[in-house]
């Protein structure tokens, strides 16, 4: 029952993000993102993360693209004959990224006989100690980076004065 | 995993039992807002159809589904087709983690009086109702009108912003409950509601779901004296229905979860568990229609300034406090 489901949502997951990147209209591409998204929530849900899963919604699906929809309907930005295929010249960077990420995915896949199977479901406390206990510089760390860009955004984002 | 076919025909029964109670609620709370509002103003209200106008839900249903399906030239044909389902469908699904009965014993079967008692509900509550966006974005997007854009524009913020404050308004029921489990978080609230450690937290909660209801004074997305009826001026019959119908699932749905977070949920004394929490939910609800026949709306600078200004901060104030007192207590 699970394996079918991993496949149905895998394959829910993977044609929508290759169609997010095909559709010319970024609101279609915004919504075929999300329900990818959503079918990697739920697949998270299968390998028992539920946390992760509802993270993945909750900040990905309910937060990013919304604000990228939000910034697409305020600027007008859904122009799709403007949208026009790269060159050849602006692929050649994409291509080698990549090449670069499907070989080390090739290895991981070769080198291991099977995945590292998760023991049991992870509970919420099991997250959060190792988050802010095992972490917790590193989480203080990354969150002093956020607030640099917050101040950042403000500085640039401010009022000329008059 | 091995499947009991008892526990799935429980789980089907449950989900059907929800969806017909929670769709004949919303149409009758359409109807009790009626009726409310006249009364507040003096009017007698609908009381034409069936006896005291009782049947006014079913003829409005049968007007809805009879009217002409229209789409403006122009519009986004498949956004704005499945636009209102993306309203109406998160909100309803959000009932399914809502316990709302004290847990039965039939048969040998404990039945949890809820559909689902997932270890993260109250995430899968923030997650759903920050999905629910999309409904009132891409309607208004998909509509090709600028009344309609201007109303899903106001829409995005106005969800993004309170959003915020009421994800922060229930960290410190989690922090007292130790649990994001629905069915914890009310058991720990056998003793004493939380509202009585948390008044402010449930202040910010209500004013936060006034605006995800999208009510007045909150209703600026379909403010109908400057932007006709904002993100769903285009659509007619089950179409605008649907927007609708999903307005009022959303005050219920709300409503349950205030009174989940807050007032006990199913607990209460004399009064069967079901009875107590329909009544919480109903006085929320009549909460709600009560605000809107006496209030006037805010204005939008208003509305964010308070938001972002006012309740977030306090919100986050208060987590702080609650933790030391917390620590304190020990």
């Amino acid at each position: 029952m699970e394996t079918y489901l991993f496949y149905i949502l895998a394959v829910v997951t993977v044609i929508g993000t290759i169609l997010a990147i095909t559709e010319k209209h970024p609101v279609h591409a915004i919504v075929y993102l999300v329900t990818s998204f959503f079918s990697l929530a739920t697949i998270f849900y299968l390998l028992a993360a539920p946390l992760v899963a509802m993270f993945e919604v909750i900040i990905y699906a309910g937060a990013v693209m919304v604000l990228f929809m939000f910034v697409i309907m305020m600027l007008d930005l859904g122009r799709s004959d403007e949208a026009r295929r790269p060159e050849l010249k602006q692929w050649i960077l994409p291509i080698i990224l990549a090449g670069i990420i499907l070989t080390s995915i090739g290895t991981i896949a070769t080198g291991y006989a099977a995945a590292p199977h998760a023991s049991g479901s992870l509970t919420i406390r099991d997250f959060a100690e190792t988050l802010f206990r095992k972490y917790g510089v590193a989480v203080e760390l990354v969150s002093m980076q956020l607030l640099f860009a917050v101040v950042g955004a403000l500085y640039l984002g401010r009022k000329a004065k008059s | 995993m091995i499947y009991d076919p008892i526990d799935i025909a429980l789980i089907l029964v449950k989900i059907g039992l929800v969806f017909v109670v929670i769709l004949t609620l919303a149409a009758y709370l359409v109807f009790a807002e009626r009726k409310v509002l006249a009364w507040i103003q003096d009017r007698k209200g609908p009381n034409r159809a069936g006896p005291f106008g009782l049947l006014q839900p079913l003829a409005d249903l049968i007007k809805l589904l009879t009217k002409e399906d229209f789409r403006p030239i122009g519009a986004d044909k498949w956004l704005f087709y499945l636009a209102p389902a993306m309203a109406a469908i998160p909100a309803i699904m959000i009932f399914a983690v809502i316990p709302f009965g004290a847990p039965l014993t039939l048969f040998g079967h404990t039945v949890q009086m809820q559909v689902s008692d997932l270890n993260v509900g109250l995430l899968l509550f923030m997650a759903l109702s920050s999905v629910a966006v999309y409904g009132v974005a891409l309607g208004g997007w998909a509509s090709n009108s600028k009344y309609a854009l201007l109303g899903s524009i106001r829409g995005l913020a106005q969800l993004i912003s309170y959003e915020l404050s009421m994800g922060l308004s229930l960290v410190p029921v989690v922090m007292l409950a130790r649990s994001f489990r629905l069915s914890d978080i009310v058991n720990a609230q056998s003793g004493c509601w939380f509202i009585v450690y948390q008044p402010l937290a449930f202040t910010i909660f209500l004013i936060s779901i006034a605006a995800e209801c999208k009510r007045i004074p909150f209703d600026l997305p379909e403010a109908e004296g400057e932007l006709v009826a904002g993100y769903h001026t285009e659509y007619s019959g089950m179409r605008f229905g649907l927007f609708f119908v999903g307005e009022y699932i959303n005050i219920i749905v709300l409503g349950g979860l205030a009174a989940t977070f807050f007032l006990g949920g199913w607990h209460g004394p004399w009064l069967p568990p079901v009875i107590w929490f329909t009544l919480k939910v109903f006085s929320f609800a009549f909460l709600f229609i009560w605000m809107r026949g006496t209030m006037p709306r805010l204005r939008y600078d208003q509305l964010m300034h308070f938001g972002w200004k006012v309740l977030t901060p306090l919100a986050l104030v208060n987590i702080v406090v609650t933790g030391w007192w917390l620590v304190l207590r020990g």
